[in-house]
């Protein structure tokens, strides 16, 4: 369970180490954000939701079934968008802030 | 590193930990006094605690046509009777003020028809919780009564005679230690994760049920500040779905899901319904070799199956994630599995003894949310409604309190402090790192101490065992060494689990019977016995864990402390 971080997609707004509640994440020279604790990620995906430029993806590790899919996340007003990329296939869940769970 | 820079501050209220408790507790706070409040927050408001990822439900509501009586009746039948009446009663009847505070803040409540809140079952509302945390957050930080410091980390309280002065806190980013002067201090730093060996050890360490940044340092703190303590021998293990560790009552109250075993067979009823036992029926089926064990959601419809993976987005994503990847629930049951022990207030009733006014033994340091002991099932707005009393508590005893220690007693505390923390830089031994400590610390409490190699059960030898070699590591951790700021962080992260696994151990020595299966499972005496029908305390007292025995409290009782 972690994440990975795009640096070529990074805009080094520092969002992403703002929010983090492990503060695993740090900002190398280029202020690039890298996870420097990969192991110690929660998963609680709040860099995710505050990556304004999509650089963060999520991923199951191998210890817990993970086998290569990555989950990043879109948001638009109310809407956000949990994209999955599998090896050959896609799959998107749009949740809505406004609407409650049903469960 | 040349020395740690010293940062004197000067507050009223010192509030550790803005977590859900913290941050509410902050804005009842600020809405009824004109005192300064001051919030030392380890990572950052918006997303720490344990409602980083949201949350899918409000578990402690008083629903339509029930009073706050049935609450506490449940929390203390799920308790077998070793809760404080009173602290879930004043808790149960601001449960629902709570829960309308929640919705003025922007919280999505869902509503029937009639524009009341749509029910699950007899304790629970529905809500979409993705952002509550942001949202409490938020008026935090728009209250120009409050400040916040993000990124800093108390390390101890300052107290003298009994009485509280202030905290000590360092930096986890820059060279720097605080000196928070203040009257009042309401420690709402959560309860404690990682002191056992977790569900995934290895690379998924941190995929547990618990945030692992929460590891009791409130806790530990009021431990070596000489507060008393109770019932820490009831730990709570949760049931969750493996490997994500990601809830179960969603799928099971949402879509019906029973418990199954292999065979298929139903086995919940057969070892009863109450928390402890749902968890143990499922350890005492995989026992008798008839594991794994599932929640079974084969065969649930499209629409039913979406609905499960919206509501796990907004709570537990990787569960979605799980979903998606490695099969559909509607295809195949959901495995499920207890997870390693964790000491929490919130679900079980371990944590500081408190007064029923919220207040510790220590005279000035206040306690909510998961660290306040006696009051299990408080959930997110039981966490709330304590830090709500807490707070008209810290009102009142604020009238009359105005002495603070002196300009250079403080200094002296600083100048000592800045000394220990140094000497972490200078250290310089190789053979063990902190990591490494650390995962000493959880292997011994995995095999002596009830954790999950031994299905949680443990004895008077192996707890004799664990002790011993809980305190040799904790002797070893003065000498580890620290790179930077968030390394001393990790150091202190560690000592106090450590220091809380020592108190830990001798609870539940001294619990000599078996109250609750799996939270407090003793094999030398594994029947409830009605001698134990009390209150299991600790304190520090001189160097040494002192287990004291208290009588229960009744809801109509008014609980202070005379004895302190």
């Amino acid at each position: 369970m972690s994440i990975q971080i795009d640096k070529d997609m990074c805009c080094g707004c520092r969002r992403c180490s703002a929010v983090c509640p492990g503060m695993l994440i740090e900002h190398d020279a280029d202020k690039k954000a890298q996870i420097v604790y990969p192991k110690d990620c929660w998963g609680c995906a709040s860099c995710l939701k505050e990556c304004p430029a999509g650089a963060i993806k999520f991923y199951l590790a191998a210890d817990i079934g993970g086998h290569g899919a990555v989950m990043q996340i879109k948001r638009q007003g109310n809407i956000t968008q949990w994209i999955i990329n599998k090896e050959n296939s896609t799959t998107i869940i749009k949740t809505d802030s406004k609407a409650a769970n049903k469960y | 590193m040349e020395k740690l820079q010293i940062n004197y501050i000067d507050t009223d209220i010192i509030i550790a930990g803005g977590g859900t408790a913290g941050c509410y507790g902050a804005l009842k706070l600020a809405e009824s006094t004109s005192k300064r409040i001051f919030i030392a927050e380890k990572a950052n408001i918006k997303r720490s605690g344990c409602l980083a990822a949201g949350v899918n439900a409000l578990n402690a509501y008083i629903t339509k046509g029930r009073t706050p009586e049935f609450y506490v009746d449940y929390a203390q039948k799920d308790a077998e009777g070793i809760a404080r009446g009173d602290l879930l009663l004043s808790m149960s009847e601001r449960l629902n003020e709570c829960t309308r505070d929640l919705e003025k803040l922007g919280l999505v409540i869902l509503k029937n028809e009639d524009g009341s809140y749509a029910e699950r079952g007899t304790r629970n509302i529905k809500i979409n919780g993705e952002n509550i945390k942001p949202l409490l957050a938020d008026a935090v930080n728009k209250n120009s009564r409050i400040t916040v410091q993000n990124h800093i980390n108390i390390i101890d309280f300052i107290v003298k005679n009994n009485k509280i002065y202030g905290a000590v806190a360092i930096d986890m980013v820059e060279d720097k230690l605080y000196i928070i002067k203040a009257q009042v201090v309401l420690c709402a730093t959560g309860g404690a994760a990682g002191l056992y060996r977790p569900n995934n050890p290895g690379f998924s360490r941190h995929k547990m049920w618990y945030p692992p940044f929460n590891t009791g340092a409130g806790l530990a703190a009021g431990i070596r500040a000489g507060a008393e303590m109770t019932t820490l021998e009831m730990r709570f293990i949760a049931l969750r779905c493996k490997d994500t560790i990601a809830p179960t009552g969603t799928i099971a109250q949402g879509v019906g899901a029973s418990q199954i075993n292999s065979r298929g067979e139903i086995y919940e009823n057969k070892y009863g319904l109450s928390t402890p036992n749902r968890l143990y029926g499922t350890v005492e089926e995989n026992l008798a070799g008839r594991g794994p064990c599932y929640l079974r959601t084969k065969g649930i419809s499209a629409e039913a199956e979406m609905d499960l993976k919206k509501a796990y987005l907004n709570m537990a994503p990787s569960q979605t994630l799980k979903w998606v990847e490695d099969g559909e629930p509607s295809q195949n049951n959901v495995e499920i599995e207890g997870t390693e022990p964790y000491i929490v207030g919130g679900h079980a009733a371990a944590g500081f003894w408190l007064s029923s006014d919220r207040q510790t033994t220590i005279d000035g340091l206040f306690a909510a949310g998961d660290v306040g002991g006696g009051c299990p099932q408080k959930y997110v707005t039981g966490a709330m409604a304590e830090a709500y009393i807490a707070a008209n508590s810290i009102k009142s005893y604020l009238e009359n309190k105005k002495d603070k220690l002196s300009p250079a007693e403080y200094e002296d505390i600083a100048e000592r402090y800045v000394k220990v923390e140094s000497k972490f830089f200078g250290n310089t031994v190789k053979t063990y790192n902190i990591e490494s400590l650390e995962e000493t610390m959880q292997k011994i409490m995995d095999n002596y101490a009830g954790g999950i190699k031994t299905h949680y059960k443990y004895n008077e030898q192996s707890l004799i065992i664990a002790a011993e070699k809980i305190a040799g590591v904790l002797n070893l951790s003065v000498k580890l060494h620290a790179v930077n700021m968030h390394e001393l962080v990790f150091i202190h992260e560690l000592q106090d689990r450590l220091l809380l696994c020592l108190f830990v151990i001798e609870h539940m020595r001294a619990r000599k019977e078996t109250r609750w299966h799996s939270f407090a499972e003793n094999a030398d005496y594994p029947n409830q016995s009605n001698e134990f029908n009390k209150y299991i305390n600790s304190r520090l007292q001189d160097g040494k864990i002192k287990i004291i025995e208290r009588d229960l409290v009744g809801r109509e009782e008014y609980y202070e402390h005379t004895n302190r």
